[in-house]
């Protein structure tokens, strides 16, 4: 078994791209569902509503790419309007109904034959809308070291991922230690005692689902412009549900559990996936258990294990504090 | 904040502004801060709360009694806006505010407390006061991130709450988080955020449920004391003795209307009210009830 291979796999994938994009959607989440208490189960619609605007305006309406990406900004924060106005009055659980259905609706409208001339139906769009940002690219020889190896693309990628990613970290970590950060978890606790004291609990609620939602659409930027495609099946609600895991994973209201969650996350899908099929490849695992081609689903299954143990031993997260977590009881 | 005053000039002032005032249902007071007129609301078929016209007078401690399932809590709601009305429309300080959202409401000036304690748990006690502080620059988004444009405020907000945490002996338990409080404590804390908002008319819904009787008397004491700062203080409450004993007005309230109102010697001895609470035949045999 090549060990330095696995471990640079691995190690690889804890700070990819991938690691960027889920952090990002679930530092969304967090500034929803940990701080807030809204139960947003429509992240991926915010996601696919980024992608799509950088993807769609820049092929089909020949914007530049940083018009393209205002625009998926402003794109978002019409989506978190929409989603706001009619559900944010009505009890939490009518939220989680009201944004599972809207990303399902969003994702069959990118897959409408209706639609296929500027959003391209169920294959999407490919094409080289990331140019303008690909051809500021600095490493273009990319990395090749014995833990870390990313071509040139993807190196880019990943430090200017992560560079968006400790920026917008570090504006949450401002925001959530404010005065405005304090309504949102009282919110979080008991609405009507906020009330009370004379805050318009609407108005920080709409806030909230916006600031997520935007940073829910840069984690769709930078899935767009990594792949240098778009296609609406990625923007199913198992995306939303994978960045739920990797918040919980880490601790939901930490600032720094994103990424935690998204490192381990990412770290141990490809670490048990590399670890799997070198064992069954070296023999070890005997081919009538566990096939090559079986090896893609049986991490995940390992990697849901792995989670169900967290959630029993460890079910504050990795950041989280057992003794608020147990506060929740409302005794 | 003034220091804990056991004089009694405020209680004397209210006294004798009230004295004199016939007792009965809807009769006008010389210094109202609430007037209420023709407040219906009605869940289905069941009228919960049917109120004529009532006058609350400022600077007093006035109770509102009757039981169970009187329409006391929806009442309440009702006032701070809570709940909608279906008729009627009432002032606070001469101003309108049937139709106004809670939050304004309260910015207005008059909060209010809840009969199950909206304690926020997984918040500090010290983050449960500083949320009540009023007019915070820090609690608009466009500032929030600036930290330099509210630290000054918040530094004096602090202050002001660790004054009335020290005042409701909280200051102890600053930085422990509100669920970790005792039922009393939480109910020593609502009312301690209350006044964060600087009201000018605390609401209180049954201050004294769930709370033991040694924890009591200085829950009485604190009462008394917003009246003795100058505040008007209403409250719903079962606790006869707490009623007598602090109330300088009764209202009382049965099947969703007022049945009687005036000081609370007089009230108790109410025809009416004594057979809201047992029932108007409750001294009649049963022979003459069949007759």
């Amino acid at each position: 078994m090549d060990f330095i291979f696995i471990a640079q796999q691995s190690f690889s994938a804890a700070l990819g791209v991938n690691t960027i994009i889920f952090a990002l959607a679930a530092i969304g989440l967090n500034m929803h569902f940990g701080y807030t208490g809204l139960l947003n189960f429509g992240q991926a619609g915010f996601l696919a509503v980024g992608a799509y605007s950088v993807a769609t305006l820049v092929v089909s309406f020949n914007f530049p790419l940083w018009l393209a990406l205002l625009v998926g900004i402003l794109n978002s924060i019409i989506l978190a309007l929409l989603l706001g106005l009619p559900t944010l009055r009505l009890r939490a659980d009518y939220l989680a109904i009201v944004t599972i259905a809207a990303s399902e609706i969003i994702r069959q409208i990118a897959r409408s034959a209706t639609f296929n001339k500027y959003l391209g139906g169920s294959d999407g769009i490919t094409g080289k809308f990331g140019k303008d940002f690909f051809d500021r690219n600095p490493f273009k020889n990319g990395l090749d070291t014995p833990f870390l190896r990313y071509n040139g693309n993807d190196l880019w990628v990943v430090v200017t991922g992560w560079a968006l990613v400790i920026v917008v970290l570090f504006v949450m970590w401002l925001l959530v230690r404010s005065p405005w950060g304090r309504v949102l978890k009282s919110i979080r606790e008991d609405e009507e005692a906020v009330r009370s004291l004379g805050k318009n609990v609407y108005l920080y609620k709409m806030q909230s689902l916006i600031i997520g939602g935007i940073v829910g659409s840069f984690a769709g930027f930078v899935y767009a412009l990594s792949r240098q495609s778009v296609q609406p099946d990625n923007y199913g609600t198992a995306l939303t549900f994978f960045a739920y895991t990797v918040l919980i994973l880490g601790g939901a209201a930490r600032v720094f559990a994103p990424i935690a969650g998204s490192i381990i996350f990412w770290f141990l899908l490809v670490f048990i996936e590399q670890m799997l099929r070198q064992a069954v490849s070296a023999g070890y695992i005997p081919e009538w258990l566990i096939g090559v081609n079986q090896v893609g689903q049986i991490r995940f299954m390992l990697v849901g294990l792995g989670l169900m143990m967290l959630m029993i031993f460890r079910p504050q997260g990795i950041f989280g504090d057992r003794k608020e977590l147990a506060l929740d009881a409302r005794a | 904040m003034p220091a804990l005053s056991h004089n009694n000039a405020r209680r004397d002032i209210a006294l004798a502004a009230l004295a004199g005032i016939t007792p009965t249902p809807g009769v006008s007071k010389p210094d109202p801060i609430i007037v209420v007129d023709n407040v219906v609301r009605k869940f289905g078929g069941l009228t919960a709360v049917n109120v004529g016209h009532l006058e609350i007078q400022r600077g007093a401690i006035t109770a509102l009694i009757g039981p169970n399932g009187a329409g006391k809590t929806t009442f309440f709601n009702l006032l701070t806006g809570f709940d909608q009305v279906d008729e009627g429309s009432w002032t606070f300080n001469g101003i309108k505010i049937s139709g106004t959202p809670p939050h304004k409401v309260a910015r207005m000036g008059m909060v209010r407390t809840f009969q199950l304690t909206k304690a926020l748990y997984r918040l500090t006690v010290i983050d449960n006061m500083l949320l009540a502080a009023t007019k915070q620059k820090g609690e608009s988004i466009l500032r929030a991130a600036l930290p330099f444009l509210w630290n000054a405020q918040e530094k004096a907000a602090t202050a002001r709450s660790e004054e009335l945490l020290t005042r409701f002996k909280l200051i102890d338990k600053r930085d422990d988080f509100a669920a970790a409080l005792s039922g009393g404590q939480r109910k020593l804390l609502e009312m301690a955020r209350a006044l964060m908002v600087e009201p000018e008319l605390v609401m209180l819904d049954e201050p004294m449920a769930g709370v033991n009787p040694a924890l009591k008397q200085s829950l009485l004491g604190h009462i008394k004391d917003l009246r003795e700062d100058g505040m008007t203080v209403l409250f719903v409450e079962h606790d006869m003795d707490m009623v007598r004993d602090i109330s300088d007005w009764v209202i009382v309230m049965a099947q969703g209307e007022i049945v009687a109102e005036g000081p609370p010697n007089i009230v108790m001895r109410d025809k009416a009210v004594i057979d809201a609470y047992l029932g108007a035949h409750h001294d009649s045999t049963l022979e003459q009830d069949r007759g």
